[in-house]
Parts: C-alpha cells; structure tokens; sequence
C-alpha cells in the first residue's frame, strides 16, 4: 500500500509574523520558512507505518513556489521514498479547495490506499484540505487522528473531540488528519539529509493535472489584531485580590 | 434566501455554540433555519425550535446520523443545501470536521473561523494564530462557513417558537463507522462556555500537582479549568483542557494563567478574554505583555494564598 502525505511550506511557528503596513497581507519575505508543524506529525506516521512494514512507499507532496522543494527535501530525510511538488506561480494565492483538487487528481494517478495530511496549517489556520479531499475523492474521513491502526482493508482511527476521545473504524482508502499528539516527529540527522538529496522528486504543473487554481476567496485586507491596554504589576496576592473585586469587577 | 444553520448537539440538548452561531446566523440577513441532524434526536430539535431568532427547525433521525460522521451528516446537509445562501457550522471539533466536506461537494470555497460578519459576503477571520486578522470576501453563490463562537454572542435558548419539520434522512455512506468514545467526565462549566478559567501551565510539574493546585481554586471561583500545550503534552491535564491555536479558543470575563509563559500558540486561544491575570516567577515570561494583571511569584505559594483571600 502507498501512503501519500501533503505537507505545506509555513512561516516558522516561533516567528512572530508582522502585517504590512499598506493591509495586503503578512511580511514573509526574508522570514524563516518551516515544514507545517502538524505535517511534520503526517510524515512521521505514515513512516512509522512503513517501518512496521504495513505500507510499502511513502510519497510526499506539496503545492506551491519552488522553494516547496525544501519542504519536499525533509519529508524525505524524515522518511518518505519520493516526492512530487505540484508549482505554482509566487503571485498566486492557494487556497485549500485548489489545493484539494490538485491532490485528488494524484490520489487518481497514483491511488494510495490512505492519505494523512495535518489537521491545519499555521499560517491560514483553514482546517479544510483534508476534509475537501475527502469529499472530492469520495473518500471516508477521520480528522485530529491521535491515534491511527492500520489493518489490511481498514484502519481504526481514534480522534480528539471537544469533551475527549472517540474512535472510528474507515474502510480504506481513506484520508486521516493529525492532531498534535499522535506522535513526537523525529529529528532528521544530517546522513539522511545527504540520502534525501539523492531521492526522486517530481514536478508538475496545475494544467498538467487539468485542475483550475483560481482562488475564490478574495482578500481584501489583512490588519492587525487590536492590542489590549497594557496592564499593571501587582505586589501581592491581596493586591490582585482587591484589583478583580474593585476595579475589574469579575469575582 | 435563508440562511442555515447545523446545529450543535448531543440528540438530547443543544450545545452552547449553536446558540452563538445562530447570532452569526443572523448577521448575514434572512430567515435562520436550524437542522438538528442526530438519531433519537427529538429533544434536541424540541430545544431547537426554542432558539430566539430561528425562524424552522429541520429534523433528520436516522441510526447513521447517531455519532455525527462526517459523510453521513454532511450527506444530510447538502440534501438541503440548494434551499439557502449560507451554510454555517460551529467552529467545533464536529463542525470543522464536516463544513469543508460540505464546501468541496458544493465547489465553493469554506471560510474558516469567522469573528465577525462585515457584509452578507464579506467576514474577518484571524490568520497566523491570530496575530493578523484577514477580512474576506466570498464570491460563491453558496457561502459555507464555520463561525469561532467566541466571537458573538449567544442567542437566547428560550423565546423561540419555531415550526419543526421533518426531512428525510439520506442513507448511511457506509465507508466509516464509530467504534467507541472516551469523553472525560467533568462537573465544572464548559471550558468555551465558562465565564471564568483558570489555566496551568508545564510549571505545575505534575499531574498531582496540578490537581492539587489548580482544582481549589476553580471550585473557588466557579472556574472551568484550562491548560497550557505545555502540561497536556506532559501528561498533567487530559488534551480536551487545551487553550489555544490548536486547542479550544476561549474569551471568558476572567482568565487566570498560572505558570503559563504565554507562546503565541497559547495566546491565540484566549487573547480575547476581558480580564486576564497571570501569576508567573519569570519576569520576562510574554504572558505579562497581555496581562490585566500580573503577579510575579511563585504560584505554588500564590495560588494557595489566592483560594484563601478569596
């Protein structure tokens, strides 16, 4: 069985992003880039399986500049066997539906029996692409996967829901998407970073798969959160007390 | 054209985010519809149709729909989708999980975790764990959306008097199936819903400790309890207390983080609180530059003087 793992080029989670000044957008240029924290998560798994011997090819994907190769390039020192960049141009806005419809047309190329991606990138916070791929291959779904166990024509997923668990049983091939605990990513050693360089890599273009990347949701500024007063710097436990009863008035 | 609303729910009561996202409902103009799709769910349609501000209530009861699956549901959902300009869900665990579902099969495009409804077309949503908020225009016929309940007000659950209809189910996809649950059992008010939170952090250093500290001081104040990824991850609290960019996104009147250092992560889930309060030893920690109030000090000796001043 394949295992086809979508992983996404992100500002890094420690940068602290900062709004352009004239509203179009956040300032990426000269930011340090990341792989997408939870497809890190997606990569480990579908590794892990395959260490286990359940699952036989491990192939990453990603959507977007060329520099998605850098993404594609860890993916494979995780683990994963090849990879296929899906470019686009910089000036294009990507949005989870394109995406979905890019990596359905290679679930139909290259039919792998499960698809994990991460529950959401960082940067659009959107929690879509998993789910709109699923609807568009027909696929069943289990989303914020913790815990996933693979059998030969099933695999038992269990989820992280408001209120805790619950566990779902998905005929294959199917799309998981992981939540932050279902495994701790390995770090990639510089060996497999060398072996990585040596690895496949593929690239195609939208057209080539026939799928129409327009985005449909136009942005039509982005601004800066409102920032809350600065606060005060209490002495002691009965100051604090006497602050929330008098003047905040919440206890 | 009306606009829709899945509800939130458990086939017997009404969640808590239905009620805000039926005020989000609102905001985008026309009459408000409520599907309450489960199995046995007659109660929950029942309190439904109580919601201020909802104009029908659609039942669907079928054995498929029991556990929310998201094939089935969302099946249900555009069973009746060409009827309504908006579809909107409850930026829920459930929501999240079917509303891109239902977007795909219509070909348009989701908007995510919306605050605030600019214009029937037009909503921000924060972007970068909410260090940018993006505003956004649709320019789908249908527009699918998942509303962050922090973000507007709940609807009365009473004063209501829709009419309830019945729609027919539409059959079990048959690809998935539920197995089992683990929901953890809790008496305290729900952490999205909880007027006042107190959060730990990975300064509690253990489970223990954490149950030591922390619960005196809710019982105290009536608090839901909260935590930093930092102690879930560590195994302190159970992973459904997760406040932030990945957990649950809060705005109570009162939050109270105690050993918490304050990674944007975290900020992103409870920035929008009215009255934060932090009690860290670590001077530097950036929860300060959000706190109301700041102690610095040892909580383990702050906390417990707290649960008694109080």
């Amino acid at each position: 069985m394949k295992i086809l793992v979508p992983v996404k080029r992100v500002v890094d989670y420690n940068v602290k992003v900062r709004v352009k000044s004239d509203s179009t957008g956040v300032d990426i240029a000269n930011v340090k880039m990341s792989m997408n924290p939870f497809d890190e998560i997606a990569v480990e798994e579908a590794v892990r399986l395959k260490e286990k011997g359940l699952v036989t090819e491990v192939i990453a994907v990603s959507c977007g500049v060329a520099q998605c190769q850098e993404t594609l390039r860890t993916a494979m020192a995780i683990g994963a066997d090849r990879a296929i960049l899906v470019e686009t141009p910089a000036d294009l806005d990507l949005q989870p539906l394109a995406v979905a419809k890019l990596l359905k047309a290679l679930v139909g190329k290259e039919q792998p029996g499960l698809v994990i991606l991460g529950k959401q990138a960082i940067d659009d916070d959107a929690n879509q692409t998993g789910q709109m791929l699923a609807a568009l291959a027909d696929l069943p779904q289990a989303t914020f996967a913790s815990k996933v166990e693979l059998a030969a024509d099933k695999v038992s997923v269990t989820r992280e829901i408001d209120g805790g668990l619950e566990t779902l049983s998905l005929s294959l091939p199917a799309v998981i998407t992981t939540d932050l605990r279902l495994n701790e990513p390995r770090y990639v050693t510089l060996p497999n970073i060398m072996k990585a360089k040596k690895k496949q890599l593929d690239t195609v273009k939208p057209e080539d798969l026939g799928v129409d990347v327009a985005p449909r949701l136009k942005t039509l500024k982005v601004s800066e959160p409102p920032k809350r007063g600065a606060g005060v710097k209490v002495a002691d436990v009965a100051a604090l007390v006497e602050k929330l009863k008098n003047e905040a008035k919440v206890i | 054209m009306s606009v829709l609303v899945i509800a939130e729910h458990d086939n017997a009561s009404i969640k808590g985010a239905t009620l805000n996202t039926v005020t989000a409902a609102a905001a985008c103009g026309g009459d408000v519809h409520v599907l309450v799709a489960g199995h046995n769910a007659a109660g929950a349609a029942q309190a439904a149709a109580q919601i201020a501000g909802v104009a029908k209530v659609i039942h669907a009861d079928a054995a498929g729909l029991a556990h929310g699956l998201a094939e089935n549901v969302a099946a249900q959902v555009l069973a009746i989708a060409s009827n309504y300009s908006h579809i909107l869900f409850p930026a829920t665990a459930g929501g999240k999980n079917v509303a891109p579902r239902v977007a795909a099969k219509l070909d348009v495009a989701q908007i995510s975790d919306i605050t605030k409804v600019v214009s029937p077309d037009t909503f921000e949503r924060p972007i970068y764990a909410g260090n940018a908020i993006a505003t956004v225009q649709s320019q789908d016929a249908t527009k699918v959306i998942t509303v962050r309940t922090t973000g507007f007000d709940a609807a009365a659950a009473t004063g209501g008097s829709a009419a309830t209809e019945t729609a027919a189910a539409t059959a079990d996809a048959g690809k998935s199936s539920f197995v089992g649950s683990e929901i953890a059992k809790s008496d305290r008010p729900e952490l999205t819903a909880a007027k006042i939170i107190v959060s730990g952090g990975r300064a509690l250093g253990s489970k223990e400790k954490f149950d030591e500290v922390m619960t005196p001081l809710a019982d105290k104040l009536g608090a839901a309890i909260g935590a930093s990824r930092a102690a879930v991850d560590a195994g302190y609290a159970p992973n459904d207390l997760q406040v932030g960019q990945t957990g649950k996104i809060v705005a109570p009147q009162l939050y109270v983080a105690a050993g918490i250092s304050g990674a944007i992560q975290h900020l992103a889930g409870m920035k929008d609180s009215k009255v934060i309060v932090a009690i860290n030893k670590d001077a530097e920690a950036p929860i300060f530059s959000v706190a109301d109030y700041g102690l610095e000090a040892d909580l383990f000796t702050a906390v417990p003087e707290l649960v008694k001043a109080l």
